[in-house]
């Protein structure tokens, strides 16, 4: 029938459309030794999926492990952090990526997946958060948090208010009018950015931390990308955007203990390091609640940790061995530089990046 | 449900009793299709309800806004109307004349390639739409947004649908246009198809009453089309209600507001796209909840459409 | 074809009316373009403005003209005629934009050595620096999205145009308006209504389960592939496919169904051999859409299919690449974020890739169409 007949030359435009890309792939196996074919001694594939945060350090990774454990393909899917920590806990993938840890009850429920140890939480990237603008002749703006907390509430509307010209003596502030540009989408930069406001300037920023932003009317657009590409578009625009994507815009410096911070890998990981422990879930679970208001002006506040989170105990040795194996490549020097050296992010503290490997090593199999 | 109706005497008995089992055969077949998409949509639904049903039967305390779901929920479900019903009125019109103009204007040489291309447009990702919204045509508008944003400063009503203008035009009209941009190629398409079947005796019989050709098209092709034109319009507007990418990329998301050219509203798509990802739990099934209400919408307005169609039913070819 | 005939309906009444010399509208044409350059030389220059009131102008001084001399039903007929053409070229405009924003962004991405014949396996950020710094090419290409997007994207067509065109012959032939055929419209209709993303969700959701019942209750994944997400395009092609094609069906006049019922031709012949080849042309434009609608979904893909960076040619196991996904991804998630322009070339001629496929899609389906059409040079 005329369907059937359809289907035919629909079949050979496919055919054809096909053998045009049929020719060898050219790409480089980036990172890999020569040795390729040689190293590691397993083989399968595992699947990760969650945040979208850490897609550009997970492709590194999943690239790098190539070269460790040449037969081990790994997959991840960055559907979000919720949909991720769903996907994992519902026994879909091996590991999830996910910006915030376990919860209490998703704790509970992994259980059932994860044995009676339940499944864990490591930090694996972390990436510093800058406030970026688009003030042409103006780098290296001074912000304290109640200050930039007011901006980003919208009580200061221009970028020579007194407010902001007593922290940048020196500086001529233009009479622009701020433009607040925040995400449209839910997501965990926002969250962790509305954790600083709240916790740094709780006088002013009254709201809850939030993986949607609470304040109403202001400009926003979907994803980093987007609001990077938001601010660069619009004269005095302020955002908040992960360090690694802001390009040219310049970012904002915030007050830490008396000194102003800028932006940076090894502030972000300081930061990190400083932060305690939640606790209360597996033995291993190396979950922080970061500290907003440090101290120590080696380190940068406004962080973004993104987790794996794994099971204790998986149901097969095979799975458990690659999942160990790529957990500990992931928090591994080389793997934190393959990932900073792709996603421009900050690699994990020696300390850190040792607590998380023996952490790792807990993993078991149940059969 | 009857037996199968005997279209014609038997002109060849032989022949009889295979072209019975022909008949019936494929009777059964097409209406075993038909009732695999009742199973389909079934199976659908009782997967919308059951995962929506958290959602809708719990206390305004466990849900995300702290509100109760209708109060998420209508909102959105405004927006989303206000959206699609700006890109239809102002897709419809222009669809119908471009393919008119296609089927009764162009000479043959240019309505041919012109066609080609609408078609083409049609396949263009909503990503590509949104891409474009977003990075030329949202930022190009920001000037005539001033400028109405002005002008209709001092007129009661109007300065509440053009209030302040946004400064960087990404706004609910802006969303509307590009959706308008977006379907127009789907309309266009199937209003040409159904154009040019118009009976041509009918075309020459007014055109040999002396008609003009604004004439004949208003005596034949649109009476001919109607059922045709609301049936493409429809398939635009369900493009419209559940476009997603486009409008995520376009609009700046906000509270409901009367205001197009400023910040604010939202649609039901772009809420579920925007933020399933990073959904868990309750909220997932509030945005679950959300896409039920889109799909009830949906309903409402093909209802409706389908209402206006039977008015007109005595033109179908095939009664 | 109808063109042909009508085309000379303007001029059909040349002997009964006062008539316009052929360059009147010529001159109508310019004279408003130079009003409105007029007063927009003095008022200050803009482009669009300037074409918006030559427009107004020429419509205003066409249809007075047309209406003076020949009368109101002529003014009339070409105040109308004149809205046509302007609202053509009014949508001209933007597509014409689009298009060529998409062209001229993909050419460079399409052109690089190896964008069709490779995937992205490899490709992380340090390439693409690399690249944006011009110490290398762009390398990566979209031959895991290509052949992603075209098998599911035939699977999906496979199951959903024979669902969609047996139940529209059924809702026009064979139903003559029941209460099932009013129902199924019904839900057909409601199928219009289904958020692509639910979609996604939907067909996860029934294959796991079928994934958890053949495997006690740990599908581990297993639904994750192509066909899950062929089923899922299904589920929003399907209304498309039943809504244009009994629409077209509809069209087909009764006098040709009853002229082969008289020659004692069976019902499903005359179905089969009379009324689908009459309808074919608009049922072919009708499934175009349909693949058209759903090439470009990226949604339901992520939910279903999981995101690849290797080339997979197995729709029933593993992850798959779409383009629409990757186009998304590669604008929206740069593999390197301090340097998206390599991305965003990649995804730009991936765009391109898919509009082209779409194209030769729809020339098939036109060739088809032309093959199968009721030949009609005897008229």
């Amino acid at each position: 029938m005329s369907m059937k007949k359809l289907a035919t030359p629909l079949a050979l435009f496919t055919a054809s459309a096909l053998a045009l890309t049929g020719c060898a792939s050219n790409n480089p196996t980036s990172g890999a030794p020569a040795a390729s074919g040689a190293a590691g001694a397993l083989s399968g594939s595992i699947s990760g999926a969650g945040a979208s945060s850490q897609e550009q350090a997970m492709t590194a990774w999943s690239t790098g492990f190539k070269a460790v454990q040449s037969g081990v393909t790994v997959q991840y899917n960055s559907v979000g952090s919720g949909s991720g920590r769903k996907n994992f806990l519902a026994g879909q993938v091996a590991f999830a990526g996910s910006d915030a840890a376990l919860k209490t009850d998703e704790y509970e429920a992994s259980k059932a997946l994860c044995g009676p140890q339940g499944a864990f939480s490591i930090p694996a990237y972390v990436s510093p958060i800058a406030i970026a603008y688009n003030l042409k002749d103006v780098k290296g703006l001074k912000l304290d948090a109640d200050t930039a907390a007011k901006i980003f509430k919208g009580t200061i509307t221009t970028w020579n208010d007194p407010a902001i010209a007593a922290l940048n003596a020196g500086v001529t502030l233009p009479a622009t009018k701020i433009t607040v540009v925040h995400r449209s989408d839910d997501s965990g930069t926002t969250e962790n950015f509305t954790d600083y406001l709240a916790q740094a300037a709780s006088t002013v920023w009254t709201d809850a931390k939030a993986q949607k932003w609470p304040i109403a009317g202001q400009e926003s657009a979907q994803g980093t990308s987007g609001v990077v590409k938001l601010i660069t578009a619009t004269d005095g625009a302020v955002g908040y955007a992960d360090e690694s994507a802001v390009g040219a815009l310049g970012t904002a410096q915030v007050k830490v203990g008396d000194a102003y911070v800028g932006p940076s890998a090894a502030g972000a990981a300081k930061a990190v390091e400083l932060s305690k422990p939640v606790g209360g879930q597996a033995a291993n679970d190396l979950a922080v609640k970061l500290d907003r208001k440090p101290t120590d002006s080696s380190a940068y506040p406004i962080v973004l940790v993104s987790y794996h989170i794994f099971c204790n105990t998986y149901k097969d040795a095979a799975t458990a061995n690659m999942v160990k194996a790529f957990g500990k490549y992931v928090v591994s020097d080389a793997g934190q530089k393959a990932a900073a050296a792709a996603a421009k992010n900050a690699p994990l503290s020696a300390k850190l990046s040792a607590d998380a490997a023996a952490a790792i090593d807990k993993i078991t199999a149940a059969s | 449900m009857a037996a199968p109706e005997v279209v014609a005497p038997p002109l060849v008995a032989a022949d009889d009793s295979r072209g019975r089992f022909g008949d019936s055969f494929f009777r059964t077949l097409t209406l075993a299709a038909g009732i695999l998409i009742f199973g389909i949509l079934a199976l659908v639904s009782l997967y919308l309800i059951i995962e929506s049903l958290a959602a809708i039967t719990a206390s305004p305390d466990k849900l995300s806004s702290g509100q109760p779901f209708w109060a998420y929920v209508a909102p959105i479900a405004l927006g989303t109307l206000m959206c699609a019903t700006i890109a239809i009125v102002l897709s419809t019109p222009v669809s119908i004349a471009v393919a008119l103009f296609i089927s009764h204007y162009a000479p043959a040489r240019v309505s041919k390639p012109v066609g080609y291309v609408i078609d083409i447009l049609a396949a263009i990702p909503s990503v590509v739409f949104g891409a474009w919204g977003m990075t030329t045509f949202g930022p190009g508008l920001v000037p005539f947004y001033t400028w109405l944003s002005q002008v209709c400063a001092p007129i009661p009503g109007l300065n509440q649908v053009f209030g302040t203008a946004s400064t960087t035009g990404r706004t609910l009209l802006t969303a509307s246009i590009v959706l308008a941009i977006m379907i127009l190629p789907i309309i266009t398409s199937q209003c040409r198809e159904i154009f040019i079947q118009t009976p041509r005796l009918h075309e020459e019989a007014a055109l040999a009453l002396g008609s003009t050709k604004w004439d004949m098209i208003k005596a034949t092709v649109f009476p001919f089309a109607r059922n045709g034109i609301v049936s493409a319009v429809m398939l635009g507007l369900g493009r419209a209600l559940g476009e997603t990418m486009a409008v995520t990329l376009v609009l700046a998301p906000g509270i409901l507001t009367a205001n197009l050219i400023g910040v604010g509203n939202m649609t039901i798509p772009a809420e579920i796209a925007l933020n399933y990802p990073e959904a868990f739990g309750m909220r997932q099934s509030e945005l679950i909840a959300a896409g039920l209400i889109l799909f009830v919408i949906t309903l409402g307005v093909n209802m409706i459409a389908r209402w206006i169609v039977s008015r007109y039913a005595e033109f179908s070819g095939a009664n | 074809m109808a063109t042909n005939v009508i085309e000379n309906g303007a001029r059909a009444n040349v002997l009964s009316s006062n008539t316009l010399p052929r360059w009147a509208s010529a001159a109508c044409i310019a004279g408003s373009a130079a009003a409105s350059g007029l007063i927009f030389a003095l008022a200050g220059w803009n482009t669009p403005l300037f074409a918006i009131l030559a427009a107004l102008l020429y419509l205003a001084a066409w249809t007075i003209l047309n209406a003076a001399v020949r009368g109101g039903r002529h003014g009339s007929n070409a105040f109308w005629a004149t809205l046509v053409w302007v609202a053509f070229f009014l949508a001209l405009v933007p597509l014409v934009s689009i298009i060529w924003t998409v062209v001229s962004n993909g050419v460079r991405g399409l052109t690089t050595f190896g964008f069709l014949g490779s995937d992205m396996t490899g490709i992380t950020g340090v390439q693409d620096q690399a690249a944006a710094a011009g110490q290398a090419g762009v390398l990566g290409g979209i031959q895991h999205a290509l052949v992603g997007s075209l098998l599911i994207t035939l699977v999906a067509t496979l199951i959903s145009v024979p669902i969609g065109l047996l139940t529209s012959i059924w809702l026009v032939e064979y139903s003559r308006g029941s209460w099932l055929a009013r129902l199924i419209t019904f839900l057909v209709d409601v199928m219009t209504g289904i958020p692509s993303i639910v979609a996604g969700l939907f067909a996860a959701g029934v294959l796991m389960t079928y994934f958890n019942l053949i495997g006690g209750g740990y599908s581990g994944g297993k639904q994750v592939m192509g066909f899950t997400a062929a089923i899922a395009l299904s589920v929003l092609m399907i209304p498309v496919v039943v809504r244009s094609t009994e629409e077209m069906l509809r069209v087909v006049p009764n006098e040709l169904r009853e002229a082969s019922y008289a020659l004692g031709v069976r019902k499903w012949r005359t179905i089969l051999r009379v009324v689908i080849p009459t309808a074919i042309s608009g049922i072919a434009s009708g499934v175009t859409l349909a693949i058209a609608r759903v090439a470009g979904e990226t949604a339901p893909i992520l939910l279903t299919a999981g995101m690849a960076t290797s080339t997979n040619w197995n729709v029933f196991k593993g992850w798959m690449m779409t383009l629409p996904v990757y186009i998304y991804q590669q604008l929206m998630r740069p593999t390197a974020p301090s340097a998206p322009d390599p991305s965003t070339q990649r995804a730009w001629g991936a765009a391109l890739v898919l509009i082209l496929i779409v194209m030769g899609l729809n020339l098939i389906a036109r060739a088809i169409a032309a093959a199968f059409a009721p030949k009609t040079s005897g008229r």
